[in-house]
């Protein structure tokens, strides 16, 4: 029975993945991504790595996924129409089937190394304190790079914000406002100068 | 643009992945920690049967609330809400799905048909996959999974793809403006929920929901942790879009978000997945702060666990509709604004007072009190705020009317002169 779910995990996890490079619609290529995520949890699943099946759910499902969904629907996918047809084709080519014939070298070469008979959950517990003792630095490192990430992306959206003052003015009242708006305080300051 | 039947096509094919998917998923979630040789045909077959009755037992549970809701608006409005069909009305909601199954289900000619097909799918299993793990007592449960909490906030992050991809596929600007409205609002609401459930992962030190349940056989941690409850249900009505957060199906700007080109049976999935969600929020707030089916104020006799567990949380939706009557809903900048300015801050300082409160060692009704403190400081700190930007506007608007007012007059003699 396992082994059963273990192959149409997999079966589809191959299928969806295909179905990314496959397909001409970015959106349906992100859905297809969506699945093969999904399925590449599944086999977490079956490997009793539950947590990491979860996060990868979490993660690369909920956040990702979206964030990708969202850039693509804020531009215009119609201007890269024909980008896939280059001549760099047979390139790209060679270069997955290298890696692909490496990676298959390596896992045949070190098959002894991998422990095939028994699967061992290991307890949820066990994992936290790996992460948060013995691993602790390596875990603070990761999340300061995320940390300048979202602080990097801040100021880029803040540079981006000042460019607002060039923008025409316009000359009605704009009514119904949130809270205020650093572009219309600025603005009804030019106003009360008479600018 | 394809041909008809290539674009059906693609859509059954999605449509079974999907289905395969969340089939094998499940199964293989459900199956977890089993040994391999007791997980055979038969206990998949037992699976199976009771993940059906899940679905209907859901679903029923769902409709209910439909009626609940209907009947409990009416009265708050002085109406009397549905009464025709059925003992009090009962079996409207039976009458209107029948109605809306039997409607055509209409499609926009320029939607992108196997995505259209497949998002109210991907909105609803999520919906009815989180209750793999729920338990409704005890013993009535599908898988009570170790790590059941997390389960619950990984899955249910699945249906904002589906809430995104039916705005998208529609063709349409509302549905899409919507589509965008829901993922902001619902991925900026995960994070407060998921600081609120974090809470009660800490103090109860456990993610499986019996056992969550059953340290809170004598004090129930809405008790403990007043902060963590508040920020929970707040931004539980924001993630199943509850009034007053209803801004991504708002019908007054967005005529219905993401659902507005779905007709028929398709509508009707959404609708019961946001019923379901709804029911699924006033289920973890009971099972999480009002000790789910564990009553803390002496014996109760012969009542038995489930009748417990779904007062509570009959009692917790009664309350969402309370606040649905009474709100109005709230702006798109306000919406965000307490989420991102109130709730989160409020989360961390709901988890950083837990862990110093463990650290240290502290006796447990201390939580309660810095839960409250923290409480009132945020609430007075909220206050100020709304009244700084209340003067603020005020002034903006009284100096507007000054200098604005000559510039509007239709330009006469004077005005040239000048």
């Amino acid at each position: 029975m396992g082994l059963a779910l273990f192959y149409a995990a997999a079966f589809l996890t191959l299928l969806a993945s295909f179905g990314v490079v496959a397909t001409r619609n970015i959106v349906h290529a992100a859905l297809f991504l969506l699945a093969a995520l999904a399925g590449v949890a599944g086999l977490f699943v079956l490997l009793y790595a539950e947590f990491l099946a979860l996060v990868q759910l979490l993660i690369y499902g909920g956040a990702i996924i979206i964030v990708i969904l969202f850039a693509l629907m804020l531009t215009r996918s119609g201007e890269y129409e024909g980008e896939t047809e280059t001549r760099r084709r047979p390139f790209a080519a060679v270069a997955a089937a290298l890696l692909f014939g490496l990676m298959t070298a390596v896992f045949v070469a070190d098959a002894e190394q991998f422990n095939t008979n028994t699967r061992q959950a290991i307890p949820f517990r066990t994992l936290a304190e790996d992460l948060f003792a013995a691993w602790a630095v390596p875990f603070e490192i990761a999340s300061l790079v995320l940390l300048v990430a979202l602080i990097g992306a801040v100021v880029i959206g803040r540079a981006g914000r000042e460019e607002d003052e060039t923008l025409p003015e316009d000359d009605e009242p704009d009514d119904a406002e949130g809270p205020v708006r650093r572009g219309s305080r600025r603005r009804a300051e030019r106003r009360r100068r008479g600018v | 643009m394809r041909s008809k039947p290539v674009q059906l096509a693609i859509a059954g094919v999605l449509f079974v992945g999907v289905g395969v998917l969340v089939a094998v998923f499940t199964l293989a979630l459900a199956l977890l920690g089993e040994p391999d040789d007791n997980v055979t045909a038969l206990t998949a077959g037992k699976l199976v049967i009771a993940l059906f009755a899940l679905l209907t037992l859901i679903t029923t549970l769902g409709i209910s609330l439909v009626w609940l809701e209907r009947k409990q608006l009416g009265r708050m409005q002085g109406r009397v809400g549905p009464t025709r069909v059925g003992p009090f009305g009962l079996l409207q909601v039976v009458a209107d799905g029948i109605k809306l199954l039997m409607k055509e289900d209409v499609s926009p000619s320029s939607s992108s048909k196997a995505i259209f097909y497949v998002a109210p799918l991907l909105v609803f299993v999520p919906s009815f996959v989180v209750w793999l793990t729920i338990p409704l007592s005890e013993d009535l449960v599908v898988r009570s999974l170790d790590l059941g909490v997390f389960f619950f906030i990984a899955v249910s992050v699945l249906s904002i793809v589906g809430l995104i991809l039916a705005g998208w596929s529609s063709n349409s600007k509302y549905a899409i403006l919507g589509g965008f409205r829901s993922a902001a609002q619902l991925v900026s609401y995960e994070i407060p929920l998921i600081l609120g459930v974090l809470s009660v992962v800490m103090v109860a030190d456990s993610m499986r929901f019996t056992d969550v349940v059953n340290a809170q056989a004598t004090v129930p941690y809405i008790a403990l942790l007043p902060l963590a409850f508040v920020v929970f249900f707040i931004s539980g009505l924001a993630e199943v879009g509850r009034t007053p957060f209803d801004i991504y199906f708002a019908e007054s700007e967005v005529v219905g978000g993401p659902f507005v080109e779905y007709s028929g049976a398709h509508w009707a999935i959404f609708f019961l997945a946001e019923y379901v969600n709804t029911f699924v929020v006033a289920a973890l707030g009971a099972l999480l702060f009002l000790g789910g089916w564990v009553w803390p104020f002496g014996d109760l006799g012969q009542v038995p666990s489930v009748a417990i567990f779904l007062g509570k949380t009959y009692f917790l939706a009664v309350v969402i509709f309370w606040v649905r009557a009474t709100l109005p809903r709230l702006r798109i900048d306000q919406l965000m604004n307490v989420g991102w300015r109130l709730l989160i801050p409020l989360g961390f300082a709901s988890v950083i007072l837990i862990a110093v409160q463990r650290f240290y060692g502290w006796p447990t009704w201390t939580l309660t009190l810095m839960s409250l403190a923290a409480l009132v400081v945020a609430a007075w700190v909220q206050m100020r705020m709304q009244r700084k930007d209340a003067v603020a506007t005020a002034q903006r608007y009284a100096q507007r009317a000054v200098e604005v007012q000559p510039s509007r007059r239709r330009p006469g003699p004077e005005s040239q002169q000048a």
